[in-house]
């Protein structure tokens, strides 16, 4: 794993050779994470972000067996020593239905939030926001790319450098 | 309205309303706001059309786990005013279980034990059904649902939603051995799924390698036909050798599979042929009963007659939960 540190509010980059690096990447976050932690993944089609989801929430405590993709069920609860909320904006049509869902309710609470395609639902996220772009460079190496955005984030990211 | 010899009565689904337009027909059950305003006409409409009153009821069934949690406390709301106003029984119903009732009343007999599978766009569930009411977990996909998967890979194709007619039509025309895809957990006997290496597979083969110059083939009709078959061919070749190794593991002779990607054509023909070759009965919700509908709450009886009545103060279960294991004899 190739970590580039960077000062507080800069971006954080981060690479993920394989799968095991990505899971390592998860592990960290997990360590890194507290309650309240909102997280949106940027990444097209296959790019990880369920990987990356599933070895964070695997590393909070969470049953390997069930941390899946939410896509068509569109939020799925974890429950680890902190519960994890994993949503996906993916079959959602407008912001409206994101709204709908009730998402923000989970915002700030007592557990960490994920939500995939996070772009597509930006104006309902919290301002507090620990965003990720995922791209794949290579069929199984990953980069990943963090931005804080507010206290927690910024907390939860300087922990992890 | 279900009568105790499944014969259903009347079968209502919000979605086929003003509702589904709303949603363009793709996410009909998020708002649970949407749900409060639907379940009375719902309700209503069900007895009219079934010319039932509620007084001649004999329960009233409904579904507490999985989905989302609004939506479930809309009709578990009302569903318990109803009963505490009727002094009716409640019974609470599992969906996935109710998905794999749906081949019992479509068989219109006995048909336990067996092997279920449920597979659609949410879910890809591997159970041994000891009885009508007693489901044992076996495995799930771990990552992407196999109907998911089939979406995923339309869009990735340009083919039009809902993606699993769409893969099943342009694999007519294509060679389901020009890509050899993975075929994930296949020679191992544990009953898991796995369908975003697939799901990627077919991506890099669309749109190239990421970090590769080489140049990307045109996506012409033919390439996408031919990618379409080999990944519907990858992809059922999984489900089917899971369906039939938990058959050969548990040793059972029936195999009842329910949800959205069981309309799927060549998946029928490709287990109808395992389950011959196995000497097994195959048994296939009917196609208005493999997407969600209100019939296959039928599986309330069965539980009635166990004497399986819930509470008043019954909560939901948002997520899926799994039944441990039954410690062996």
């Amino acid at each position: 794993m190739t970590l580039n540190a960077t000062n507080a509010d800069e971006p954080f980059d981060c690479e993920a050779q394989s799968e095991m690096e990505t899971d390592a990447l998860g592990a960290k976050l997990a360590g890194a994470a507290e309650p309240g932690l909102v997280v949106g993944l940027i990444g097209s089609l296959g790019a990880g972000k369920t990987r990356l989801v599933r070895a964070t929430a695997t590393a909070l405590g969470a049953d390997p067996s069930c941390v899946n993709s939410p896509t068509f069920v569109l939020i799925q609860e974890y429950f680890g020593h902190i519960p994890v909320y994993h949503f996906d904006t993916y079959r959602l049509r407008d912001v409206q239905a994101f709204a709908d869902l009730g998402a923000e309710e989970y915002f700030g609470g007592d557990g960490i939030c994920f939500v995939e395609w996070a772009d597509r639902v930006a104006s309902e996220l919290p301002l507090d926001l620990l965003k990720i772009e995922v791209t794949a460079v290579a069929p199984t190496a990953r980069r990943f790319r963090f931005t804080a955005s507010g206290p927690v984030s910024q907390r939860v990211l300087s922990r992890m450098k | 309205m279900i009568r105790r010899d499944l014969t259903v009565l009347s079968n209502v689904v919000a979605s086929q309303n003003e509702l589904h337009e709303r949603f363009g027909g793709v996410v009909p059950e998020i708002a649970s706001r949407a749900h409060v305003r639907c379940i009375l006409p719902v309700i209503d409409e069900a007895l009219r059309k079934a010319n039932v009153k509620l007084n001649e009821l004999s329960a009233i069934a409904v579904v507490t786990q999985p989905g989302l949690v609004g939506s479930l406390l809309v009709g578990l709301t009302a569903a318990k005013t109803l009963a505490l106003a009727t002094g009716l029984p409640l019974v609470a119903v599992n969906h996935i279980e109710a998905h794999l009732y749906a081949c019992r009343m479509q068989a219109g007999r006995d048909i336990f034990p067996a092997i279920g599978l449920v597979v659609s766009g949410g879910h890809t569930n591997l159970y041994d059904c000891h009885g009508p009411t007693d489901f044992e977990w076996l495995g799930a996909t771990i990552d992407d649902a196999a109907g998911e998967a089939f979406d995923k890979v339309a869009q990735i194709l340009g083919l039009p939603y809902p993606g699993g007619p769409a893969i099943e039509q342009a694999a007519l025309h294509g060679d389901p051995q020009a890509f050899n895809f993975p075929r994930v957990f296949l020679k191992e006997p544990r009953l898991e799924f796995s369908f975003s290496g697939l799901k990627t597979a077919v991506l890099y083969k669309a749109t190239g390698i990421p970090g590769s110059r080489d140049p990307v083939p045109e996506l012409t009709p033919q390439r996408v036909a031919d990618l379409a078959a080999s990944f519907q061919a990858a992809a059922l070749d999984v489900l089917v050798s899971k369906c039939r190794k938990a058959l050969r593991q548990r040793d059972r002779t029936r195999l009842l599979v329910g949800g959205g990607v069981a309309a799927n054509g060549a998946f029928r023909q490709r287990l109808e042929e395992m389950c011959c070759r196995q000497r097994a009965e195959l048994f296939i919700a009917p196609r208005e009963m493999c997407t969600d509908n209100a019939a296959m709450g039928a599986i309330a009886w069965e539980l009635l007659a166990q004497g399986q009545i819930a509470p008043l103060d019954l909560d939901v279960t948002p997520g899926l939960v799994r039944k441990p294991k039954p410690t062996p004899v």
